[in-house]
């Protein structure tokens, strides 16, 4: 068996050596269990790492193997804890859902489960997925494996973690306004979100409703292609999904000819770092090279997509969490006095300060005389966002821009002010708002940080966006393996060593 | 623009107990998070739709076919209190 | 108490019903719809609000509440939209409820009904869709009320029921009315096969809006709200306890205060509810798990083609075909059961008006002796038949009908049968009878003289004797008729 790198190996490879026999899903995902072992007390990406049923089941999965043939048996996959899967604490990273215990699993895992992946464990978040650095985590902070007292991006930053670390092949993660590529640009990573509606989002845990998508985090394009492919497809229990008009493929692109790329002017006034900026522009460069376009486009009401983007996504968000009452499940207030104290004390002690700051914005721009102003408009905008994208696309098919404006910052810098962090979203929210496919992959690093390179498409244009995706990552030839180095003070442990829980009774309420 | 009685009463429909610190503190949270939204009311909307659903999809419905349920252990299992097989909350009066 | 006693106030009601329809499954999710079993049986997550869970719209609810709209004359929109209604209480899990708002399924009505042999017309704003709440259960108060309870049990086997909203323009005009129309809107849905419209289940169940105006004033007053009741006969009480209240309050210049209130039937009076529930900011918002519902108008035509005969149409129908009068009509033609049974004696070969007397009558005081529903009595439709045959051709008088019917309702015998054993067959052959008359004037000599004198009362003592000398079973009309003959001759 063949000495085997979980910094740099890929689903592809890893498929390869199980296909051939070289290796076997045990041995592979013990390669990852170890890893775990080793860098998760300083990277500390999983809420739960389900290490013994792993071992299990990818012994079953060997054993098994001439009839679990399929394109996904018997690897490894972290799964981000804001999506229900049945026998397996999800708590959303939140103290009020702490020991619930889902009833069914989400479409999207169990169509992977299906396809006999290995889960290794459920992964950290941003409280309900309300972040930019998974800071908001109730549990535990993250660190971003290339410099461990800078955050990894949020708010799937514990799956972008997972992955970058070596402690996860590939990784699920959900992407509301930004939550999958900013930390796969911040940790190095590829990071996609899907076209709205394309993969299911029941059993996802409702943040915004019309922007939540579910999507993959992995080390390459390829794997992303493939990971998609399975997650994809219309679900019945899922009203505002859809089936794709063509099926995914696998990409193998490695040229550009004929590609046009708009730059959106709007994209780079935003605070760009000069680091991200250069990347970027070699990027462009390398798209050229390939035969590739750049055309600079102009989609005039960006500057108030994260406006509007902070109140669809806080307004839909206050009531879903409304559902979070101490009645059913979760967390419940001890010695409740009567049904306000219940629901009061419950929510006011289960929700982090970022989530009752959404709920409270959402919960006020809904309110009586404030909708037309607020929601109203906010709606009208993204109408206007839309019309942008949708007139852009006439002259170009692809659209790229940055990911993030900067590169990963040390923790606790923009924790103080929510708007200091809301603005990492700048460049990822319009996607969303529109409901367009977007990648993010990594494209340089500067100071020693990884830089992200976005792509949007059309609506149902993943294909497109992947096999250009494939052919820049091809040229740009990035080397996904973090250094694991601290540059600064690393944010404080939560008091949790990995291992195998299902059940954490010291923050569980009864 | 938000004062520190619209946020109780914000808080009160969103059942959420502040402290008098947080209450206060989220004041001035909120007021400066409205104060960069309302940039928007800077364009001129007139004529422009609302955008509800990003998808032009249309008439999703299902058959009127029973499915299983959840046996009723599976239901109450996560509940906080039970009480003669429904889920128990405090006085309501 | 009717509008006049009121001394130059007029009272204005509106009504908001909701149904509960008879669906497979509940609106947004695959759990059966079920009635009295056990709590917490009939859930799932979507119904249990379990995080990630979504809704998706039950396409035959949406079929039922156009034929509502339909039967109600409503425009069916070509499109509509869910909204979330969002409010907190323990029998709404989401913490809110998936309604609609301003875009619903359909608006623009009208509904006519009788009161008193009267037509009146009521308006309908809408007639829309949403999802019931589930049960809430109180312990420890008194007679299981919230105030003063310990904690509250919740079932949510209910909760997600399909419900229709249908609400009025405030054009009733008294209690009574608000009560017909309800009792005659209740048929025209229990007619569509919609829902069974049970009360006693809570599958019905209203609000009323009322305010007082001067009499022949546009203008509205300031209108309260009874909330949820599920007995007409409540509703009218409480109606009739606060019209007065408010015509009392506005003559000793007091102001109406627009609250909610709660009828104590009791001591028949109305005080408000003192609820928890602050200012009802719902922050309505478009559902956005749900997409729209767009409208093919060929489906609503083809709804409309197959609409079940409703209740307004059928009496006029029955006044038409059977020639009978309104009341008689309506009596036979309002409910789908009763009706269908009639039909049947008719086209069993039964005279239209006879077979109409005998339903209304001695058929419908067998039922609701029995407590039976039309079509379920003890006497089948054809049997009937046959015995309003029997009387129409002479064969029975009707008051030896009557007795036959009995028995048919406890032997379940056939009426033929019956009259033959026990002999109840009326004798109406005019030369069997003609002896007997014959001989019944032959052997009272001295009443003819009396009857042939001028006594023309005396009539009746031979109509006796001739009964006599039957046993009872000579045709009264023939007897008549022969007697007069003999006697004038």
């Amino acid at each position: 068996m063949t000495s085997l790198d979980p910094l740099r190996l890929t689903a592809r490879q890893a498929k390869k050596l199980l296909v051939d026999g070289e290796i076997s899903s045990a041995e592979l995902t013990k390669v990852y269990l170890d890893q775990i072992e080793t860098v998760e007390g300083k990277v500390r990406a999983y809420i739960l790492v389900t290490a013994d049923n792993a071992a299990r089941y990818s012994t079953k999965v060997d054993r098994e193997m001439q009839a679990m043939r399929g394109p996904l048996a018997g690897l490894p996959i972290a799964v981000k804890d804001n999506m229900v899967t049945e026998g397996v604490t999800t708590t959303c990273a939140s103290k009020i859902l702490a020991n619930y215990q889902p009833v069914y699993t989400a479409t999207a895992v169990r169509q992977v489960w299906e396809d006999h992946v290995v889960v290794l464990g459920k992964t950290n978040l941003d409280e309900f997925a309300m972040g930019s650095s998974t800071e908001n985590s109730a549990f535990q902070v993250t660190a971003n494996p290339w410099d461990l007292s800078t955050v990894p991006g949020g708010s799937s930053g514990g799956s972008a973690a997972a992955v970058a670390a070596g402690e996860a092949l590939w990784a699920l993660g959900s992407d509301t306004g930004g939550s999958i590529r900013q930390p796969a640009s911040l940790c190095g990573i590829v990071g996609m979100k899907p076209t709205y509606g394309a993969v299911s989002r029941y059993g996802l845990i409702a943040f915004a409703s019309s922007l939540d998508q579910i999507g993959p985090l992995t080390r390459s394009v390829y794997d992303c292609a493939l990971l998609l492919q399975h997650l994809v497809g219309r679900d019945p229990r899922d009203s505002t999904s859809v089936e794709l008009p063509e099926p995914i493929a696998l990409p193998s692109a490695e040229r550009l000819d004929g590609l046009r790329v708009g730059v959106p002017t709007e994209y780079l006034g935003v605070g760009i770092e000069p680091g991200v900026r250069a990347r970027f522009d070699e990027a462009l460069a390398r798209i050229e090279d390939l035969g590739g376009s750049i055309v600079e486009i102009s989609l005039p009401h960006t500057e108030y997509a994260l406006p509007a983007y902070y109140i669809i996504a806080p307004a839909e968000a206050s009531a879903n969490l409304a559902r979070f009452d101490g009645v059913r499940y979760g967390y419940r207030c001890a010695d409740p006095e009567d049904l306000t104290d219940l629901y009061e004390r419950t929510r006011g002690e289960g929700f982090g300060p970022e989530v009752k700051r959404r709920v409270m914005i959402g919960t006020y721009a809904l309110s009586a005389g404030y909708y037309d102003a607020y929601y109203g408009r906010a709606q009208r905008v993204r109408t206007m966002v839309r019309r942008d994208f949708d007139r852009a696309f006439a002259e170009v098919d692809l659209i790229a821009s940055p990911t993030s404006p900067t590169v990963a910052f040390k923790a606790g810098a923009r924790t103080a002010d929510p708007l200091a962090m809301y603005v990492c979203d700048i460049c990822t929210i319009p996607a969303n708002l529109a409901g367009l496919p977007a990648i993010s992959i990594p494209c340089g690093l500067s100071d020693g940080l990884p830089v992200g390179f976005q792509l949007i498409g059309p609506a149902f244009s993943e294909n497109r966006m992947l096999e250009a995706a494939h052919a820049l990552e091809g040229a740009v030839g990035f080397d996904t393996a973090p250094s694991f180095k601290t540059s600064g003070p690393r944010p404080e442990a939560a008091g949790w060593t990995p291992g195998e829980i299902t059940y954490r009774p010291e923050d569980a309420q009864s | 623009m938000i004062s520190e009685d619209d946020v109780r009463y914000v808080a009160r429909l969103a059942r959420l107990r502040l402290e008098p610190e947080e209450s206060s503190r989220m004041t001035g949270e909120l007021a400066k998070i409205l104060a960069h939204i309302d940039k928007m009311s800077e364009l001129d909307l007139d004529g422009v739709p609302p955008t509800a659903h990003v998808l032009d999809v249309v008439n999703v419905t299902r058959e009127d076919k029973e499915r299983p349920s959840l046996p009723r252990e599976e239901a109450l299992r996560n509940a906080p209190a039970v009480s003669d097989d429904c889920f128990r909350v405090p006085r309501m009066g | 108490m009717t509008g006049a006693a009121n001394s130059g106030w007029e009272p204005v009601i509106g009504l908001e019903m909701h149904v509960e329809l008879d669906t497979q499954t509940k609106m947004f999710c695959g759990c059966a719809v079920t009635k009295g079993d056990d709590p917490n049986l009939h859930t799932c997550p979507v119904c249990l609000a379990h995080p990630g869970a979504l809704p998706v719209v039950n396409r035959r609810a949406v079929e039922y509440a156009a034929r509502i709209a339909l039967a109600l004359n409503c425009t069916v929109q070509p499109r509509n939209i869910f909204h979330r209604k969002n409010y907190f209480y323990p029998d709404s899990p989401k913490a809110y409820q998936i309604s609609q708002y301003d875009e619903p399924l359909a608006t623009q009505g009208w509904f006519e009904y009788w009161v008193d042999g009267e037509k009146l017309r009521c308006r309908i704003n809408r007639v829309h869709m949403e999802e019931d709440a589930a049960k809430l259960v109180h312990a420890g108060g008194e007679a299981g009320r919230i105030a003063g309870s310990d904690y509250s049990m919740v079932d949510f086997n209910r909760g997600g029921t399909p419900l229709i909203e249908i609400v009025t323009e405030p054009d009733i005009p008294s209690p009574e009315a608000a009560r017909e129309f309800l009792q005659q809107l209740r048929n025209v849905v229990v007619e569509l096969g919609v829902s069974e419209c049970n009360m006693e289940e809570g599958q019905v169940r209203w609000d009323a809006n009322v305010s007082v105006r001067p009499a022949g004033s546009e203008e509205l007053g300031t209108r309260t709200e009874l909330k949820n009741m599920n007995s007409f006969r409540y509703l009218q009480q409480a109606l009739d306890a606060e019209i007065p209240r408010q015509i009392e309050a506005l003559e000793a210049g007091e102001k109406i205060e627009q609250e909610t209130l709660h009828f104590d039937p009791d001591t028949g009076t109305t005080t408000p509810l003192r609820s928890k529930e602050e200012a009802h900011d719902y922050r309505y918002f478009p559902e956005p798990d749900l997409v729209p519902l767009d409208v093919d108008p060929a489906w609503v035509e083809e709804l409309r083609a197959t609409q079940p005969e409703l209740p307004a149409a059928r009496v006029e129908r029955f006044m038409e075909q059977y020639g009978l009068s309104r009341a008689d009509a309506t009596v036979l033609g309002s409910a789908g059961a009763l009706a269908g049974f009639y039909e049947e004696v008719v086209a069993a070969g039964a005279g239209a008006k006879p077979a109409a007397n005998w339903v209304m009558g001695e058929y419908l005081a067998h039922l609701n002796t029995a407590g039976l529903e039309a079509g379920h009595g003890h006497v089948t439709s054809e049997r009937l038949a046959r015995l309003v045959q029997l009387v129409e051709d002479g064969s029975v008088s009707t008051s030896a009908a009557k007795e036959v019917f009995a028995i048919m309702i406890e032997e379940r015998a056939e009426p033929e049968a019956v009259v033959d054993e026990r002999g109840l067959r009326q004798i109406s052959d005019t030369s069997e009878l003609e002896a007997i008359v014959a001989g019944v004037v032959a052997g009272n000599p001295a009443q003819v003289a009396q009857y042939r004198g001028g006594k023309q009362q005396v009539i009746g003592y031979f109509v006796g004797q001739v009964m006599k000398a039957s046993g009872g079973r000579a045709n009264p009309q023939v007897v008549s008729d022969l007697l007069r003959r003999a006697l004038d001759a």
